[in-house]
């Protein structure tokens, strides 16, 4: 079964390439892959993403939840509308997926979770859900659209009603409101996005998206479609779920570190796994890769270290850089940055050395330092 | 789509030759297979003077999301390559069956052109590809 979402028409009018996308038929771009980037990068482009699935969840224990689901703190999110990037973790300390988190009120949080993982999330939500009261509400009436750009922000504020406008000018980063378009529509803004440009994740309910698009389309913002998406994400340094980390991956093993709080007597499930990890010291590790030489890092692709070999995860050219970029999952141990961590790619049998390199590699359109040679 | 040019001969894996009335044969690759790759940004060319095989891989193309091998229509020695490819991948976009040749061919075995597809067969199997 192919699922569609509700501008799937409005894409194919817009001659978009349409390709499977984990079931859904979705536009991979609209004539060009690398032209789209770079409107994003330069401009403001807009993404059709109501592929991914909405959650509520309710109740007075919801925030006790959330505290064992998600390996990240919830107790970070201290003011109503702040948003927590996390993964959820099984037993074993594998990412079952990566997420969203939305603080609306204390019995009241929203989550963004991916469309690949939908049916196994929602199990392992609802399974643990039960013994806390916590109510599980698919939000299957809302459609997201992603307008993300140094233009996105004064691009949509114009489709704002006035008295909604200088909040939402106000609306820190990774935060969300709810504002009132000209045309009345609730719309719920999330200061959020997964190309590493300004910009905002526009949930509102699918009666309306079509006519939202299309006024975005009315106020100079060009589609973009899901390949475009996927240079701008890992330019801008973000893991995509299945590719970079699976339930065989652990956070630390996918460069997620920085998503998991070890916070005191905070019992969330996987823990032991992660602290065990941790004292061992032995995770393979993800690291970031530039080639500076012609040709494109690919998925699959074999990394040879000196602590061993590992292989691409997410590799591609990159349009910003006019270079191939990727992660790779590696050995345990100490790799020196640049070429001195003497990094070689198998490439159709050929060794091609690659740049050890911090990431993001770019970041509100720039190459990031020692990124670029 | 442009049109498929009266005088070319294809591969049903969408690679073109031109047959060049002096033994030698230009290669590239369809318009429909540089739409199927989208934007192109690596092109991996033979060397002049190598020997390539009708129906094995001599060339790759690699735009954003994949890498293709591209396969020569016939057999005999590569006696030029399209160097300007190395920093314009794009032109195989903008002008697949002109400014986008890959290589050209000094044919072994000048009979094999007679096994390849015209251009009204070539159109018709993109035609059934469609459904």
């Amino acid at each position: 079964m192919t699922l569609k979402t509700l501008l799937n028409e409005t894409h194919r009018a817009l001659g978009a390439k349409m390709v499977d996308f984990g079931g859904w038929d979705m536009p991979i771009h609209y004539g060009s892959q690398i032209d789209e980037h770079h409107l994003v990068r330069r401009a403001a482009g807009m993404f059709d993403v109501s592929h991914m699935t909405v959650v509520d969840l309710k109740g007075a224990r919801t925030r006790e939840f959330l505290r064992q689901l998600l390996a990240n703190s919830i107790d970070k999110l201290k003011v109503a509308g702040k948003a927590l990037y996390s993964c959820m973790l099984n037993a074993e300390g594998g990412v079952i997926d990566d997420l969203i988190v939305y603080f609306l009120a204390d019995d009241f949080f929203r989550m963004v979770v991916n469309a690949s993982t939908r049916e196994k999330d929602l199990a392992w939500i609802r399974q643990h859900a039960a013994a806390f009261g916590v109510e599980v509400v698919e939000r299957e009436d809302l459609a997201i659209v992603a307008v993300q750009g140094p233009q996105a922000r004064a691009l949509v504020a114009g489709l704002v009603a006035d008295a909604d406008r200088a909040a939402l000018d106000r609306l820190g980063r990774f935060a969300a409101l709810d504002v009132t378009s000209v045309d009345g529509v609730p719309l719920f803004v999330a200061r959020t996005g997964y190309t590493g440009e300004d910009g905002y994740e526009v949930l509102l309910p699918q009666t309306a998206v079509v006519a939202f698009w299309n006024a975005l389309l009315a106020a100079g913002v060009k589609p973009a479609g899901l390949g475009a998406r996927d240079t701008l994400r890992l330019e801008a340094g973000m893991n995509l779920y299945g590719q970079d980390m699976d339930e065989s991956v652990s956070p630390y093993e996918a460069a997620l570190a920085w998503t998991v709080a070890l916070d005191e007597g905070r019992d969330f499930i996987g823990r032991g796994v992660l602290e065990a990890q941790k004292a061992a010291g032995n995770a393979r590790q993800m690291i970031g890769l530039v080639m500076d030489e012609k040709g494109v890092l690919r998925h699959g692709q074999k990394v040879l270290t000196a602590n061993g070999e590992g292989e691409i995860l997410s590799g591609t050219f990159s349009p910003t850089l006019g270079k191939a970029i990727a992660f790779a999952r590696v050995p345990a141990g100490d790799i020196p940055l640049g070429a001195a961590g003497n990094v070689r790619v198998d490439i159709r049998g050929k060794e091609v050395p690659v740049r050890v390199v911090k990431f993001p590699f770019v970041r509100d359109g720039q190459a990031q330092p020692g990124i670029d040679a | 789509m442009s049109e498929i040019p009266g005088d070319l001969k294809f591969l049903k894996s969408h690679e073109w030759a031109r047959v060049e009335g002096n033994g030698r044969v230009t290669v590239g690759i369809s318009d429909h297979a540089q739409g199927l790759l989208g934007d192109l940004v690596y092109v991996e060319l033979p060397g002049v003077g190598d020997t390539v095989q009708a129906g094995n891989a001599a060339a790759v193309v690699e735009s954003v999301k994949a890498a293709s091998d591209v396969y020569s229509p016939v057999s005999g020695t590569v006696v030029e390559v399209n160097e300007a490819l190395a920093d314009k991948p794009e032109t195989i976009n903008e002008d697949a069956y002109g400014e986008g040749w890959l290589f050209v061919v000094e044919m072994s075995e000048p009979e094999q052109v007679n096994e390849l597809l015209g251009p009204d067969d070539y159109a018709e199997l993109l035609e059934n590809d469609d459904h």
